[in-house]
């Protein structure tokens, strides 16, 4: 099967109509949206740009001209629903209205970072925002995004939880487990496989013997649609719909929006696996291109708006590579933190269990050492013993063997 | 002091949380209509309803997936697996979401859940459903991890598990479910990290894990009877956190350290623990530290075979004879 085939027919799924489109919402709401496609876009621009300069390690994905598909399902999340997704997730979280100060920070690996610095580019996390993470492993947020909604609906609150994930997840096992449990307990959530037609390098038709994803969850008992990925309205009705049904009738949902990733898999990626011919045919359908041009014809925003819109949009990406790079990394006396919560079953903050003694609890002992702990990590050396010599004067003083 | 079979003690653990916290609910294969496959949760479902005592498809990665979600919005889920080799299929959700979690998002979450499942050999049911695993938890961080081995800490310890915030692996002994033991009225949440001295002694210091503390127990009345030597017979009771100063002080006493688990001896329990004694109380043995472990072998069906890929007192009583010899 090839590209064209899973071009989604938008005339056999009801939501959007072919040749008549979706009639655009409210200047404020145009506006909004657009604003957010262009922040995700300059965002990731950047974010390309420090990888590139070393600013940021690991591995980073992209999700450029993915925007519509990410704005358009993420407008019709209330506050108070919970959002989960994948490791390529900056774009969700800044929809969601995490700062993106805080979001370029946490790739830096700075405290300030929304992780603070532990999760890094694949997991990102904004609990006020109800922003439930970022996922490095495929297909691991599904059942986590199913627990999320039994506590939802065991609490008798109205909220549901939108889950994201890949093409390529749908082949994981936690995929139909996942999809039996969300319909045999009729949880309040919708499944969001965002289709860019790649399971990292792997084309879809190379990997999954059903093509039509929104067809692979009915077998479990979630009904499936799909969507344009690349047009925001098409996506914000589909998840609208989709949600309405899983918070008010409890049905379980999954949308399928079909949309396709300009950059690699990661900054790491030749390239490969596709043509430039067809990254081009897709880069025609450029989502945010598309918007603008539409809102400027019916006269809903001009062309300067447009253009003011996109430079602030790269203002304020300027700003957060400035307050990423200014911010300053962990204390790394805070490494241990965070492993607990300190409580009746562990009582002190010590960074490891099973490293104690009555004569010596190593680890406080090098955080009560400040200057020397780090100094100790520095030379990558925090887990050596004490030297001869320190242990020869322990002795001699009678403390320990 | 009332007697109660350790499944009972479980089971009186877990209603009194469920009675205590509507916040607190189990899930897992069997649990409710079938009673739970060792009947550790016979009656709940009648006593407390579909809501609290849910039935789940067989989809280990997911029952433990969900409840870590649950966890992050606010229950305090209760999840059995039924045998500790069916926790594999969930050690994705185990090591890279329970685990995890609270630490990779810089604390904005936590995971308050308990993942219960029994371990061991003995009901000869062969290589996928008889293994010992609690080495394989302790090696990750984040996670806590009980292995009782009696009645009273089989319900302090869970009580201790349900209220605590972390996410605790609570490892049951297959063949304990049958034990009885004494646990007292309106008894208290039990402490991790806190060993138990369940024999005192001044010639050898015998550590057992799990029921091994148990099989330590009897190698030590063995080693008194017929060979003059006093065990101290010491049961961690939790192995993250480690009450290493327990086991310290009486090696520091004894000069002499046996460590038994029912596990596989390569990157072991005791391999571990040895590490620790010798670590930091090396000036004090007089004998290498030794270990009894499992065979190292998948655990084998037929009776005799699997009888001899287990510890015994035997094992124990030899193993700790060899900390006497001439070196």
């Amino acid at each position: 099967m090839t590209i064209e085939n899973v071009t989604p027919d938008l005339a056999s799924e009801g939501t959007g109509v072919a040749g008549s489109p979706h009639p655009l919402p409210s200047r404020d709401t145009c506006e909004k949206v657009l604003e957010k496609m262009l922040l995700v876009r300059r965002f990731e621009e950047r974010a390309g740009e420090m990888y590139a300069k070393a600013k940021i390690g690991g591995f980073l994905h992209l999700c450029i001209g993915e925007e519509a598909t990410i704005v358009g399902a993420t407008q019709a999340l209330r506050d108070t629903d919970y959002l989960m997704s994948t490791y390529r997730e900056h774009g969700q979280a800044l929809a969601r209205g995490t700062p993106s100060a805080e979001v370029m920070a946490e790739l830096f690996g700075k405290a300030t970072g929304c992780s603070g610095g532990r999760g890094g580019s694949m997991h990102l996390f904004d609990m006020k925002r109800r922003f439930l993470g970022g996922y490095g492993i495929v297909g691991g947020n599904l059942p986590l995004a199913a627990g999320v909604a039994l506590a939802s609906d065991y609490t008798g609150t109205d909220d549901a939880t939108l889950c994201m994930f890949g093409d390529g997840a749908t082949n994981q096992g936690t995929f139909g487990e996942t999809m039996n449990f969300a319909a045999l307990w009729s949880l309040p959530v919708v499944f969001m496989v965002i289709n860019n037609q790649f399971g990292m390098g792997t084309a879809l038709e190379r990997h999954s013997a059903v093509t039509d994803l929104s067809q692979k969850s009915a077998g479990f008992g979630v009904p499936g649609a799909r969507c344009d990925g690349m047009d925001l309205l098409d996506v914000h009705a589909c998840v609208s719909t989709a949600l309405e049904k899983a918070r008010g009738d409890r049905v379980p949902q999954l949308v399928e929006a079909v949309t396709y990733r300009y950059r690699g898999h990661s900054m790491a990626d030749p390239e490969e696996y596709r043509t430039k011919e067809e990254v081009e045919k897709w880069l025609g359908r450029d989502p945010i291109a598309a918007f603008s041009k539409r809102v400027v014809e019916e006269g809903v925003l001009g062309e300067e708006e447009v253009k003011r819109l996109d430079e602030d949009a790269m203002r304020a990406v300027d700003e957060a590579v400035k307050f990423a790079d200014e911010s300053p990394f962990p204390d790394l006396s805070s490494l241990y933190d965070d492993i607990y919560v300190i409580g009746d079953q562990v009582r002190r903050p010590y960074w490891s269990t099973d490293l104690r003694s009555p004569d010596t609890h190593r680890g406080e002992e090098e955080r009560q050492a400040g200057e020397v702990a780090h100094e100790l990590a520095e030379l990558g050396s925090l887990h050596e013993p004490e030297t001869d010599e320190q242990q020869r004067e322990a002795r001699a003083r009678g403390e320990g063997g | 002091m009332p007697q109660m079979r350790y499944r009972e003690a479980l089971r009186l653990a877990l209603r009194e949380e469920m009675q205590a916290d509507e916040n607190v609910f189990l899930m897992g294969e069997d649990i409710g209509v079938f009673q739970g496959a060792f009947k550790v949760t016979q009656g709940l479902l009648q006593e407390f309803g579909e809501k609290r005592v849910r039935d789940t498809p067989i989809s280990e990665n997911t029952i433990v997936g969900m409840g870590v979600g649950a966890a992050m919005t606010g229950l305090r889920p209760v999840v059995e697996i039924m045998t500790v080799n069916f926790s594999l299929l969930a050690l994705d959700q185990i090591v890279n979401c329970a685990a995890s979690i609270r630490y990779m998002f810089g604390a904005q979450v936590s995971v308050p859940m308990v993942i219960r499942m029994p371990q061991g050999a003995g009901h000869q049911l062969g290589p996928t459903h008889s293994h010992s695993f609690e080495a394989l938890y302790l090696h990750v961080p984040g996670l806590l991890v009980a292995v009782p081995s009696t009645a009273a800490d089989a319900h302090g310890l869970l009580k201790a598990a349900i209220r605590d915030d972390n996410p605790v692996i609570f490892i049951e002994h297959e063949t304990l479910y049958g034990r009885r033991g004494e646990v007292p009225e309106n008894a208290e949440p039990i402490n991790f990290g806190e060993a138990v001295v369940r024999r005192e002694g001044s010639d050898v210091t015998i550590i057992g894990i799990s029921r091994m503390a148990e099989t330590a127990l009897k190698g030590a009345e063995q080693l008194a009877a017929e060979h003059a030597i006093e065990s101290e017979v010491i049961d961690p009771r939790t192995l993250r956190p480690l009450d290493l100063d327990t086991i310290l002080e009486s090696v520091r006493k004894t000069n002499r350290a046996v460590i038994v688990e029912e596990g596989w001896p390569h990157g072991g329990v005791g391999a571990n623990m040895a590490a620790l004694i010798q670590e930091q109380a090396f000036d004090w043995l007089d004998a290498p530290v030794a270990r009894v472990a499992g065979g190292d072998v998948p655990m084998p069906y037929s009776k005799p075979l699997e009888q001899a890929a287990f510890p015994h007192e035997e094992h124990v009583v030899s193993a700790a004879l060899s900390t006497f010899r001439d070196l």
